[in-house]
This record gives structure tokens, sequence and C-alpha cells, in this order.
């Protein structure tokens, strides 16, 4: 039988597809508005702080960090390969080790809440 | 005695002219192009989260950081395309997960239409619970 690892790059692929497509957009409208001068009460230091010190809330801030730059990473690879980069083993290495970097940056940061 | 060779394989080139050869293909490049914006916006927050950690005086130059003309078209152009993806995702879910009730298939506008109702709703209730109105 075949061995592949497909499906361990691809399940968080999906995941995160699924998982972005709900919440990316108004995560963004989030920091639109505190660009443009109007940040949602939430931004405040203070409750910020306080919301990411719950263990529930740390959990899901790294999942989805983790499951969105995942996702990114796959789908770039597969961008490159569609752009005539023909060299898939060192974009892969190199984007998901990105991710995979990010993601243990958010969860550093995390553990300082 | 071998054979004197001559040949002249067939090399096929790799261009990426082919994205501008129909429309189809241009709003699939589009589509794989979000994962740009939504990996670098994730990225800004991975720093965002740094500046919080880091206390007050941090965060609040970040929060001025993010209020910079280029930042703001960075986060205009960024919901663009991950309004795109969401578009594009829920459309796809009826072909990735069918759903079949006794002998019908369900019809594929109603999964879609589900996916884009929970996401309003989701949407909405984000807005609300941030304070942002």
């Amino acid at each position: 039988m075949a061995i592949s690892n497909k499906p361990i790059v691809w399940g968080p692929f999906a995941a995160g597809g699924t998982l972005t497509a709900f919440v990316t957009p108004v995560l963004i409208l989030l920091t639109l508005l505190a660009a443009l001068g109007h940040a949602p009460d939430l931004l405040a230091y203070d409750r910020l702080h306080a919301f990411l010190g719950h263990w529930v809330v740390k959990v899901a801030v790294a999942g989805v960090v983790f499951l969105s730059l995942w996702s990114a990473a796959h789908r770039l690879r597969i961008t490159c390969y569609d752009l005539g980069v023909r060299a898939d083993v060192a974009v892969a290495t190199v984007l998901y080790a990105v991710a995979l970097a990010g993601t243990g940056a958010a969860v550093l940061y995390l553990t300082k809440f | 005695m071998a054979e004197e060779v001559n040949r002249k394989p067939y090399v096929r080139p790799i261009t990426s002219e082919w994205i501008v050869r129909h429309p189809r293909y241009l709003r699939y490049m589009v589509r794989e192009f979000s994962c740009l914006f939504i990996g670098g916006w994730t990225l800004l927050m991975v720093w965002g989260l740094k500046q919080l950690a880091e206390g007050p005086v941090a965060w609040a130059a970040f929060l001025e950081c993010i209020k910079s003309p280029a930042s703001v078209v960075f986060h205009l152009v960024a919901l663009g395309f991950a309004a795109y993806h969401s578009y594009t995702w829920f459309n796809l879910a009826p072909k990735a997960m069918p759903l079949q009730i006794g002998d019908d298939f369900v019809p594929e506008a109603a999964i879609a239409g589900a996916h884009f109702a929970v996401w309003a709703v989701l949407t909405a209730a984000v807005l609300y619970l941030a304070g942002a109105f």
C-alpha cells in the first residue's frame, strides 16, 4: 500500500480554509476599524489583555493562528507550482517552516499573558 | 556499437502566461492569491500579540502603526481577498461534502446558502461582542 503524507498537510489546509472563510473577514474588519481610528472596545489594552488571559481564548487564538498560517502556506505552495516554480520540496519546506515558526511565536507570546 | 543519438526531446516550456488566457483562470489565481493576504494579516496579528505582551506602551505603538495609510490600504485589500476566499469556499462546500437525505441529495444552493447564513450571523456576533457597534 502506498504511504502518503498528503492527508497530514491537506487536513489542516481544509480545516484552515473553512476557519478562515468564516472568521478572517470579520477579524480583518476589526483591525480595519482600529486602523481607521475607530478601534472596537475589545482592542483596548486592558480588555484585550484580560480576554487573552483566559486559557480557552489562548488555545483558540493559537489554533486560529496555526490553521490560518498553515492553509495560507499550503495554498501558496500550490500557487508557486502553478506559476512554474518546480522546486516543490524547497518551497514546501520554507513555507511550512514559516507557518510553524509563526505559530510557535504566537504560542510564546500567549504564555506571557 | 552504440547507436548515434541525435534526439531533440521536446521540453515543455513552463510559463505563467496561461493565467490571462481565460477569465476563469484569472479568477482562480485571484482566489489562490488570497492566501498572501490571509497569511500576511495573520503574521501582522502575531506581531500584535508580541506588542500586547510587552505592555500598554508597545500596544499603543502597534495601534498607532496600523493607522498608517499603507496599513489602511493593506487592510482594505486584505478584506476584499478574504471575503472572496469565503465566497469561493462556501460555493465549493456542496461539492466537497454533498449531503444525502433519503434518496435525494440536498440542493447545492441550500448547502452553500446555509454556509453564507452562518457566516453572516457569525460576523454580526463577533462585531457585536467586540463592541464595534
